[in-house]
């Protein structure tokens, strides 16, 4: 136990070192900086250079769209405003998700379901898997003084029934 | 004449595989194995006949036979002679059958290991691989030749194979050259590794296939196709690696993934194939389960079809869409056919495939593997409907939309904790029955220990409890995997009175699979820590910045000092900056961020410049800069925590998938034989 204690000291004091990985960064300065224009861009997908968001796209057009934003900005736009803006000019297909209305959420209801569904099936499925055991054969012991799955008695003992059983089923 | 040899091999290829398939079905049916036999060779055949295509296709590569549309279309005269070969894999006809020719080799390999106990799978898994090898080289015989020429006729240049009539032969002096996305170390070894994940898979589901057919119920499929597997969930794994790496080093937008719609197309049959790779376990250990590992496994097959036919038909555009081309129509017709034919055999067989299902309790291995899969699936379908969505909005609605990051990580996320929780039980499970007193003794120490995970990056600092579940998920996947491996190397060296060495050896050997698994899953546990990095913590700014000016981030400070432009011998035009990095006042070194421009493709590469350190990468990407370089240069730059863990973590699973690939030694035969009786 103590060895236990002192690794445990050790580790945290190693990993103390490594902590100054996680301090926040440096403020900008205020104005349209080229953060702030990226900050937007980033949600934002050209319809020409598709799956590229608008901040990493290096193409001619994109620095343009770059401009446009700095621009609202600079005239005091929001960013929801921003991106409304170039959704009325090119469609929901500029923006990073499919928005939340009419057709659309289907999109986020199929994931949903599937994985709630999933879970529901699951729950279902060992209630029923664990009925079918008992009806075949009889509950495990549950005082069995379990040490270690390496040397378990009880699987053994069930290894050593199964075993029996597939050589009988094959003789 | 070179292409002529090329075109005719790929020909006889095609008369080989349509001939082995008529032969194995009627030597099938009229029980005549000598017919089988025929048709056993032919596939031996089909792969020596491929070669001598390939080569016919990498010799015009290498000579430069730019009157061939293929090797005009995807090399140059500039280009070294590697990336003219590599070139192979650099277009859609040339990668389409670099697919066939790898396909067929492990053909070959199938072709040539011993048919004795498996003669009556032997005739179906003939079918079924040369059936997709057939179909593969249809496609490049009659819609992406490999080997058409550019010809000149009154209405201008056209490319065709045969010469058409009132045409001449044109000679082009050079050639458009490789895409310069290609040419990046990552990007060469990318593809290979793919296609041989993809082509792999297809052997063991050619098995599944014959066991159904056969109506076989026993597991000899899944102990003869284990190892055939494990290589192809290898390939597959160091594909999507290897093109995270290059997305990385090359795209240069500071992340390595981004949910595009072709990486998703090569995520899914990973997702799907580590399901199987998983409900196969509880089929060979516990006889249960296996219409999962069924169903898994044809999915599999189906979702590389589907992500081969929506990365080539055109059907997406991406940064992928090199590998476009209008062969949609009879890759859709091949996928409902396959698509078909294994939903109607699989609903005939359902009956004698359904095997009882006994789990005991929640805690045991088969429920924990089976709420994996379970995960598995949920990612994939997910992935599944964020890539076809699209289209389906397109169809319905006459709108695209663009389905991103946000929406995948609504749902991975979650998942991908769940899994990392699971993959820190599962190794203290065992099969069958557990009680939860028992793992409560198992796990305490490194539940204790793992919660380090969370007082540290408080102590640092960090309150965002996302990540601080997500740290601890790490620490507690790592403090399990590690105290159990170290538990039972003590109980070995308590029982049998060894030393650590020969306990750590004996352990490891006498159940290389288990432990295998281990490693794996420690690599998964790194590579999560590297993604946490980034997910979480990255940062970026970006400045335009004269000459001797400084921008910060974090810690850093990155300061502009020169910048040259020049032109290389490979027809390049090179902007490359000169930048110094300092951290907390301390000079690192300097860093060279370039823009590449390729005069002959016209697309310009962005090659950050990155120093990369346990702790975090500094990644500095040219944005632009004007002509007279004093003028100033703009820069943007990601701080990017912990991201060498990803790749750290990616060897350490390759180790594992190797070592589990790996054959045992006599001891591993023995037990082996034991498990068959």
């Amino acid at each position: 136990m103590k060895k236990f204690l002192r690794s445990i000291v050790g580790l945290l004091s190693l990993c103390l070192l490594t902590v100054s990985v996680f301090r926040p960064v440096s403020a900008q300065e205020s104005g349209p900086t080229d953060d702030e224009v990226n900050a937007v861009a980033s949600q934002l997908y050209c319809p020409v250079c598709e799956n590229i968001p608008l901040d990493a796209c290096g193409t001619v057009a994109c620095e343009q769209w770059r401009g446009i934003i700095r621009d609202k900005l600079a005239q005091g736009w929001t960013e929801d405003e921003i991106k409304d803006y170039f959704v009325a000019q090119y469609g929901d297909r500029v923006l990073a998700e499919p928005p939340v209305q009419g057709f659309n959420w289907l999109a986020y209801l199929i994931p949903f379901m599937v994985l709630v569904g999933g879970l529901v099936l699951l729950v279902f499925g060992f209630r029923k898997w664990r009925v079918t055991e008992s009806l075949q054969s009889t509950p495990p012991r549950r005082k069995t003084g379990l040490q270690d799955p390496e040397i378990d008695q009880e699987y053994l003992r069930k290894v050593e029934e199964e075993l029996e059983a597939r050589t009988r089923g094959r003789g | 004449m070179a292409a002529e040899i090329g075109f005719g091999a790929l020909f006889i290829s095609l008369i080989f595989a349509i001939y082995g398939i008529g032969a194995a079905i009627y030597g099938e049916r009229t029980h005549r194995k000598d017919w089988v036999k025929s048709a056993q060779q032919a596939m031996r055949l089909i792969f020596p006949v491929l070669t001598i295509s390939i080569g016919s296709l990498l010799y015009l590569l290498a000579n430069g036979h730019f009157e061939v549309v293929y090797v005009a279309d995807v090399t140059s005269r500039s280009m070294p002679l590697y990336l003219k070969l590599t070139a192979l894999w650099g277009g859609q006809a040339g990668s389409l059958l670099f697919w066939s020719w790898l396909l067929a080799g492990f053909i070959f390999a199938v072709a040539l290991r011993k048919w004795d106990r498996d003669q009556d799978l032997l005739p179906w898994v003939i079918v079924v691989n040369l059936a997709t090898l057939i179909f593969f080289l249809i496609l490049n015989i009659f819609y992406e030749n490999p080997f058409a020429r550019y010809w000149q006729d009154a209405s201008g240049i056209i490319s065709s194979f045969g010469q058409p009539p009132g045409a001449l032969p044109i000679y082009p002096r050079d050639g458009g050259g490789l895409n310069p996305y290609l040419r990046h170390p990552g990007m060469i070894i990318h593809p290979p590794m793919q296609y041989l994940g993809f082509v792999g898979f297809i052997v063991p589901f050619s098995y599944a296939i014959a066991t159904l057919i056969t109506r076989r119920t026993d597991d000899r499929w899944i102990q003869i196709t284990r190892g055939w597997t494990l290589w192809a969930w290898l390939f597959l794994s160091l594909g999507l690696i290897l093109g995270a790496r290059w997305a990385y080093d090359v795209l240069g937008w500071g992340g390595y993934w981004g949910w595009d719609p072709v990486e998703n197309s090569a995520l899914m049959p990973w997702l799907s194939g580590t399901a199987y790779l998983h409900a196969v376990l509880i089929h060979e250990k516990r006889s249960m389960f296996k219409e999962w590992s069924m169903v898994l496994i044809v999915i599999t097959y189906l979702l590389i079809i589907f992500g081969t036919f929506i990365t080539r038909s055109g059907l997406l555009s991406s940064v992928h869409s090199f590998a476009e081309s209008k062969i949609g129509p009879i890759f859709l017709g091949f996928l409902i056919l396959t698509l078909l034919g294994t939903v109607l055999l699989l609903n005939s067989r359902w009956k004698i495939l359904r095997s009882p299902h006994v789990v005991q309790n929640l805690f045991s291995r088969e429920a924990l593997i089976i709420i994996s899969v379970v995960l598995f699936l949920g990612l994939l379908v997910t992935v599944f409907w964020g890539v076809i969505f699209p289209m389906i909005s397109e169809l319905a609605t006459g709108q695209k939309v663009t389905v991103g990051p946000p929406f995948y990580e609504r749902v991975a996320a979650p998942i991908f904790g769940g899994l990392l929780t699971l993959m820190a039980i599962c190794p203290l499970a065992v099969w069958s029955y557990v009680s939860f007193k028992h793992l409560g003794k198992l796990l305490w120490k490194p539940f204790l220990v793992s919660l380090l995970g969370i007082v540290l990056p408080l102590i640092g600092g960090l309150t965002r409890w996302p990540a601080l579940i997500a740290f601890w998920l790490v620490a507690f996947g790592l403090a399990v995997n590690i105290f159990e491996f170290i538990r039972r190397i003590r109980i070995r060296r308590r029982t049998e009175g060894e030393g650590w060495w020969s306990s750590f050896s004996k352990v490891f050997r006498r159940n290389q699979r288990s432990y295998s698994a281990m490693i794996i899953h420690v690599g998964v546990v790194l590579m999560a820590l590297g993604v946490i990095g980034i997910e979480f913590f990255q940062t970026e700014t970006q400045g335009t910045l004269a000459e001797g000016q400084a921008l910060r981030l974090s810690s850093y400070t990155m300061t502009y000092e020169d910048l040259d432009i020049f032109d290389t011998r490979d027809a390049r035009n090179v902007a490359r900056a000169v930048v110094s990095v300092k951290k907390d006042g301390q000079k690192l070194g300097e860093l060279y961020p370039r823009k590449d421009f390729y005069y002959e493709s016209g697309i310009p590469v962005t090659i950050p410049g990155v120093r990369s350190t346990l702790l975090d990468d500094f990644y500095v990407i040219l944005v632009d800069w004007k002509e007279i370089s004093s003028e100033g240069a703009t820069f943007k730059i990601y701080h990017n925590p912990l991201v060498k863990w990803l790749w750290i973590g990616a060897w350490v699973f390759v180790v594992g998938v190797v070592m589990a690939t790996w054959p045992s030694g006599k001891k591993g035969l023995k037990a082996l034989n034991v498990g068959k009786l």
